[in-house]
């Protein structure tokens, strides 16, 4: 790479917050500038082929894998992480569901599954299990078997069924 | 005996209880420091160059035109290693950095650090390696006569076991050969870690490992330091199942580090990452089974070869456990079992989840399956009929002195009610979203595993864990080496000291080489082994407490609960409140009971203790397109006793899936012993569409005796009959014999 080509600026909104990207190298992953030139280490680095979804983001609400991505060209896009899901202190429906619900073992393809499923559960917040399955296909899980994973969804959902009046019939 | 589903306790804390990770909140947060994610002002990243041939000799290697680009900092070969070139977890044979000759293609052969990643890497492809290619062997047959590739031979290990008559036949003779292929443990975080350099020339290497005082041996040697001039602190880790045993760029980071004196960093893509670190061992096993016309099993004679690649890693372990265990949950008075495990050209293998009863399993459960066809019994029933309980012999002339319940766990899955049909569902056929099948060709089959695991290391090994208790005026902290792979083991320290000394609050101090070693995150060992120890550290403090309040009060308190309690009953006191103002620090090393070597017609008692499971899968086949949808897995697991509920399911559902994956999905491809799918393109990981609905039949609490808590280890079970289980329902539902995983969609279609 030419160190001119290093030293191209550009502006990237992250989590509602603008940086100045410097002395970049234009062929950066928008995954890679996130992590190592934000600080924002929450979406992981798995296959960075678009194959595991460890590196899910949100690019003007819409899901995409943050490897595949050049950060370049998401600048003006409004980009939001795992980092901004909750405040400090909180969790959100999805998060406390992974934590009880035994979600959670090594954690790395966690990030990318908590992104996938707040994205799936604002289209379809009372999914039954094979949609389920299909909306979370993206995201490779080695520890789990997916099957904690499947449970948080389905507690999630009838919560928010539950305080709609719904039926609480999710299978 | 107690069976349980879904123990549900009415306890709030300690054992038995579904108590929440203590780094779950950071986990969901992203927030949770992987090793990928360690960062240090002025940092370099570090490249390795791997050899794109799986056999050849280094004749030159140029460095000049890498070392002249902008932003490196350091090119380093063989030349460059400061101690001995040569690593190896259970005998050293590997070279650091390949010197004179390549003996698998990704081989490392230099290493570089650089300001940048892209410049790291730009700085390796320009480097210059001059290579005199040879034909690579690749045969694991051929390997055991053929020229030797290494020094030490092409024969890692030979292993005869020879139990009661070999000569005897039975009544009904059946006979296979089985196949397992090469599959990848694919941890999601790859390799990663950050060497940084002190200015009193020592080294403090953070890293994703399962052993780190194995790695500060091993890293020690090869930089020729003391050992406390490395110290190795563990980095979050993102899954291991094996893959990180072995040393993988440990000693690269460090050298990189010392020689430019600056943070070095560096993180595997996944490319790089299925060439850094060993895999399971591909098998070629061949069986023949006798048994007696009343059903009784007779003999079993077996010859197993593993295909260790070019270096031993625990090739000479895993052999021993393939064929220990080739006879499977089983009583067989009769036994003549071959082993070898060799050398070749291909990418090395060692540890992986199961570590060698995987692949003798698959080839076991098929020979009870043709054996019961033969006899015309019920594949269940003969299992049952001769299933090993507490009390008998094991091939290798040792007695199960603790649990086996082996019954138990065949009767409650039989018993376990089997899925609705199939559906109508187009999405829940074979092919699933695909809608490939038009349902025409779909036949739905049943098939039934189980399996025997052997606990922690055996082969007289010394295997030991320390841990340390901390206690200052109430607060309490926990210390140990035990590597944290996302099993839960932070979890259980938890409530270990709730269940002892009844305090909620722990701190748990990272884990590092300033302790002793607690051996390895494998060999489902770390409940027992670490677990144990973290329970007698805590039991320390309290003998310490009741000697203290003895000496104060003239009562020698007895500890009930976690209540101190008078021997007449006149007073007690809870410890928690016993031990505020006070001060503890007690350290213990756990050791379970010793084992010996297996003798030369491999008799002894090489093995701890004994885990048992069972699967029954249900498949719906489309015998046309060769796609195989599996509907449900069930199990029963002896577990000894349940330490965490959720955890437990944990352990038991990630196992299963991957033995889902071994069955019908996942290989690692070689053409002339070099990979070709070294990526989640084309290395097929079951996703959640792949993976079904697992039904835990029963969860059988026999404790254990000498096991702390009565519980045994539950990670590896899943993963050995499981795989089994699904190739015995696709047979049921195509009639075909399928002796090699996984299968392929051509190998039903076109079988």
């Amino acid at each position: 790479m030419d160190k001119d080509k290093r030293s191209t600026g550009y502006s990237l909104s992250v989590n509602d917050t603008s940086h100045e990207i410097s002395k970049s190298w234009l062929g950066e992953s928008l995954l890679y500038v996130l992590r190592e030139k934000l600080g924002l280490y929450g979406s992981k680095n798995a296959c960075e082929q678009g194959e595991c979804g460890s590196c899910s983001v949100l690019m003007d609400g819409v899901l995409v894998c943050s490897c595949l991505v050049l950060a370049a060209n998401a600048t003006g896009r409004d980009i939001k992480t795992i980092e901004s899901i909750s405040d400090d202190d909180s969790l959100t429906d999805v998060q406390k569901a992974f934590v009880d619900a035994g979600a959670i073992q090594c954690g790395f393809c966690t990030p990318g599954l908590l992104i996938t499923i707040h994205d799936f559960l604002e289209t379809n917040p009372e999914p039954n299990v094979l949609e389920i399955r299909e909306a979370i296909s993206g995201n490779l899980c080695r520890c789990t078997g997916y099957g904690r994973i499947v449970e948080a969804v389905q507690i999630v959902s009838k919560q928010k069924s539950v305080g709609q009046g719904g039926s609480d019939d999710s299978s | 005996m107690t069976v349980v589903k879904e123990t549900v306790g009415i306890r709030q804390s300690g054992i038995g209880v579904s108590a929440v990770r203590p780094d779950a909140q950071e986990k969901v947060k992203g927030d949770f420091i992987f090793s990928s994610d360690l960062s240090s002002e002025g940092m370099l990243w570090g490249q390795t160059l791997r050899s794109p041939h799986a056999s050849a000799k280094i004749l030159s290697i140029d460095i000049s035109d890498a070392l002249s680009i902008s932003g490196v900092h350091a090119v380093l070969t063989a030349d460059d290693v400061p101690g001995e070139n040569i690593f190896g977890l259970e005998r050293a044979d590997q070279p650091v950095l390949a010197d004179d000759f390549i003996r698998y293609a990704g081989e490392p052969v230099a290493i570089v650090a650089a300001d940048h990643p892209e410049v790291a890497r730009k700085a390796a492809d320009a480097i210059r390696v001059e290579y005199e290619i040879f034909s690579p062997l690749i045969d694991s047959y051929a390997a055991i006569t053929a020229e030797a590739i290494h020094p030490e031979g092409n024969v890692i290990r030979h292993l005869n076991i020879l139990h009661g008559d070999t000569e005897v036949v039975g009544d009904v003779v059946v006979e296979g050969e089985y196949e397992v292929g090469m599959q990848d443990q694919a941890f999601m975080g790859t390799e990663s870690g950050m060497a940084i350099p002190s200015p009193d020339g020592s080294i403090n290497l953070q890293i994703s490992t399962q052993w780190l005082h194995s790695d500060q041996e091993q890293v020690a040697t090869a930089l020729n330091m003391p050992m406390e001039m490395v110290r190795v602190t563990l980095a979050g880790v993102g899954g291991a199942f094996g893959g990180r045993e072995d040393v993988s760029m440990h000693v690269h980071l460090c050298m990189l580090a010392l020689h430019t004196g600056k943070p070095v960093k560096m993180i595997y893509d996944r490319n790089e990452s299925f060439l850094g670190h060993v895999h399971r061992h591909p098998a070629r096993i061949w069986y023949r089974h006798h048994a007696s016309s009343e059903g009784l099993l007779v003999k079993v004679e077996a010859k197993v070869i593993l295909d260790g690649g070019a270096y031993a890693s625990t090739t000479s372990a895993v052999l021993a456990n393939a064929c220990c265990f080739s006879i499977g949950p089983y009583s067989v008075p009769n036994a003549s079992v071959e082993g070898w495990g060799v050398r070749t050209n291909n990418p090395p293998c060692g540890a992986m989840r199961g570590f060698g009863n995987v692949q003798t399993c698959f080839g076991v459960e098929a020979q009870m399956d043709k054996l019961a066809k033969e006899l015309s019994l019920d594949p269940v029933e003969f299992r049952l009929a001769n299933a090993l309980k507490s009390g008998d012999t094991i091939i290798t002339g040792q007695k199960i002195t603790g649990t086996a319940p082996v019954r138990e766990v065949l009767m409650s899955l039989a018993n376990h009610p089997l899925p609705e049909p199939p559906s109508d569902n187009i999405l829940e056929r074979p092919g699933g979203t695909g809608r490939t099948t038009d349902g025409s060709h779909v036949k739905r089959g049943v098939g039934f595993a189980a399996s025997i695991k052997n606990l922690m290391f055996s082969e007289g090994f010394d295997d030991f864990s320390e841990a340390r208790c901390i206690v200052n005026d109430g607060f309490i902290a926990i210390q140990t080496a035990c590597v944290e792979v996302g099993q839960g083991f932070v979890t259980l320290v938890h409530q270990i000291v709730q269940e002892i000394l009844g305090i909620e609050k722990v701190d748990i101090l990272p884990a590092d080489t300033s302790i002793g070693s607690a051996g390895s995150t494998s060999a489902s060992r770390q409940s027992w082994m670490s677990g144990g120890a973290v329970m007698k550290a805590c039991e320390a403090v309290v003998d310490s407490l009741i000697s203290d309040l003895s000496n104060e009060q003239g009562i020698t308190f007895e500890r009930i609960g976690t209540v101190l309690v008078a021997p007449d009953g006149s007073a007690s006191i809870p410890v928690t409140d016993a031990l505020q103002g006070r001060n503890y620090d007690e350290t213990v090393v756990h050791r379970h009971a010793p084992t010996v070597p297996l003798d030369k017609n491999g008799q002894g008692d090489a093995h701890v203790s004994f885990a048992f499971a069972a699967h029954r899968a249900v498949v719906d086949v489309d015998e046309e397109l060769g796609l195989v949808r599996v509907v449900e897995i069930a199990t029963s697991q002896d577990v000894g006793r349940v330490l965490n509920p959720i955890q437990a399911r944990g352990q038991i559902e990630g196992g299963i899936t991957q033995g889902l994956g071994l069955a019908i999905l996942e290989e690692i491809v070689l053409v002339d012993g070099k990979i070709q799918n070294a990526n989640f393109t084309d290395y097929l990981l079951p996703t959640a569409m792949d993976t079904p609905t697992i039904e835990i039949a029963a969860l059988i609490e026999e404790p254990e005796p000498n096991a702390p808590f009565g519980a045994k280890g539950i990670g590896e079970p899943p993963v050995i009959s499981s795989t089994p289980a699904v190739v015995a329902a696709i047979r049921d539902a195509t009639g075909l014999d399928l002796n090699r995983v996984p299968i392929r969609p051509e190998d039903i279609a076109l079988g």
